[in-house]
């Protein structure tokens, strides 16, 4: 068990490269209780969540939810979140435990005087818990009388899970493969008997309980950025690579100004780049990056093997004019220059099913 | 856990193995425990002159690296190069996953170093 973000959670429980194998193989099981949700409600939530965050979530339809961020006036990253809308007047927004506060923090100074909205702090409503893998549908389907087919990619339903009602059912997650992550009431007794049922159930369909570990190397290999590693408050969208996720044509927001400077003198001096160590050795967070001359090219944020392709993988922030896929750059380790190359991300893509197979 | 009887320990978590003027050097099996799974050995070289209580290398877990310090001072003589290829040997079975052999340059260090059972409760302690 370690502290995380305030909160006490395991990094492993079989270990994290059985852990992490059988999310891609079958199906792993998370409690990610410790993400907060904050609430919008009233006839001005929309105005208030468009003001605050950079996606676009008059796009959204009811059910739906979209990857967004709330930033600071100068364009960069307060933290990395998921809007979902319930209704037209109803919005949750889920956020990183570790800056749960800073996020209520800043939206009630930015629009907690907008006109027709209640924002609400409701993390210690929810337990949230999530479900990963080419099986995990098949497992909670076995749970559930909601049609799960039904629920598409950044989608979400009410629905009944192992005989709890109201359970928020998204098709959501942090790990590359197709999953749900279940919102339900946070009642001690109710949370643990659904974590065991989901067990129960998928247990014999290969699902295993999965802690940090994991979830680290599965959102890595998927070449998900994480906060305070590739998006903090010194990144801006743009040179951490999250553009298609920023509409700045919706008008005007917080950061919204400074991203628009930005986009017009050029772009960013440095981008967030994948990379795929050549030589022997593991790249890790602080790490610096060389160009083959020596200099100091770039910083690594984030560093680990990645237990599915079996390689050792990175992200980095290097000067622009570097990270062309195929550029070869070194990693400074324990103070040798240790091969390593640019390379395409995400590292790893879930096989699709072809639309005969679905 | 049995922690061999003729071998001495560091509260660095090492072990040495003497033979004469011969050392044998790994990591505890408290160290592997802690550690979890280890996917990476880095060790020096043979020729490599390694001092007491100094970093000569480290050992990689998934999440984090780890150094490994000399219990003696001495030269390298061997190096289990077996360990680049499995370095879960070590998880295996650390007491004889053997890092690197040693020429002690004095072999009175070893004196200086826990016992089994020192160790042992050293360990303990450290858990809690």
């Amino acid at each position: 068990m370690t502290g995380f973000g305030g909160w006490e959670m395991p990094i492993e429980y079989s270990g994290i490269t059985a852990e992490h194998m059988a999310v891609r193989t079958a199906a792993g099981l998370f409690d990610v209780s410790h993400m907060g949700e904050i609430q919008f409600r009233g006839h001005g939530s929309l105005a208030a969540v468009q003001a605050v965050t950079m996606n676009d979530v008059a796009r959204l339809a009811d059910g739906q939810a979209q990857y967004s961020a709330l930033l600071t006036p100068r364009g960069t990253f307060i933290d990395d979140i998921l809007v979902h809308r319930l209704g037209p007047n109803d919005y949750l927004m889920v956020v990183n435990a570790g800056t749960t506060q800073k996020d209520y923090r800043f939206i009630r100074a930015q629009a907690g005087s907008f006109p027709g909205v209640h924002i609400a702090d409701y993390s210690g409503y929810y337990t949230q818990l999530a479900i990963q893998g080419p099986r995990a549908k098949e497992i909670l389907a076995s749970l559930t009388t909601t049609d799960l087919d039904s629920i598409k990619n950044y989608w979400f339903r009410w629905g009944s899970v192992a005989g709890q009602d109201h359970v928020l059912i998204a098709r959501t997650g942090y790990t590359g493969e197709d999953g749900f992550e279940l919102y339900l009431s946070s009642d001690p007794d109710a949370s643990v008997r659904m974590w065991e049922a989901i067990l129960e159930a998928g247990s014999p369909l290969g699902l295993v309980p999965c802690g940090l570990g994991a979830r680290n190397t599965l959102r890595l290999e998927a070449g998900m950025p994480l906060y305070g590693h590739e998006l903090s408050e010194e990144r801006n969208v743009f040179e951490a690579g999250l553009e298609r996720f920023l509409k700045l044509e919706k008008g005007e927001f917080v950061g919204s100004k400074a991203l628009m400077e930005i986009q017009q003198s050029g772009g960013p001096a440095r981008r967030l780049a994948g990379l795929e160590m050549t030589g022997r050795g593991i790249a890790r967070e602080g790490y610096r990056v060389l160009s083959p001359s020596g200099e100091q090219v770039g910083e690594i944020t984030s560093g680990s093997p990645a237990p599915f392709l079996k390689k050792n993988i990175a992200l980095a922030y290097l000067a622009r004019e570097m990270t062309t896929v195929g550029t070869e750059v070194a990693v400074e380790i324990r103070g040798v220059a240790v091969e390593a190359k640019v390379v395409q991300t995400p590292f790893y893509r879930r096989p699709r099913k072809t639309a005969a197979s679905q | 856990m049995a922690y061999p009887a003729n071998y001495r320990y560091t509260r660095e978590h090492e072990w040495i193995q003497v033979d004469g003027k011969t050392g044998t050097i790994g990591i505890t099996h408290h160290a592997q425990d802690s550690l979890g799974e280890i996917v990476f050995v880095d060790l020096p070289k043979p020729g490599t002159n390694v001092e007491e209580g100094k970093i000569f290398g480290s050992v990689e877990s998934v999440k984090a690296v780890s150094d490994i310090y000399s219990p003696v001072t001495g030269t390298i003589t061997e190096v289990n190069e077996e360990l680049n290829q499995h370095p879960e040997k070590i998880n295996e079975d650390a007491h004889t996953a053997w890092m690197v052999k040693v020429t002690l340059s004095d072999p009175a260090q070893v004196d200086q170093l826990l016992t089994p059972e020192a160790y042992e409760a050293y360990a303990k302690e450290e858990t809690h």
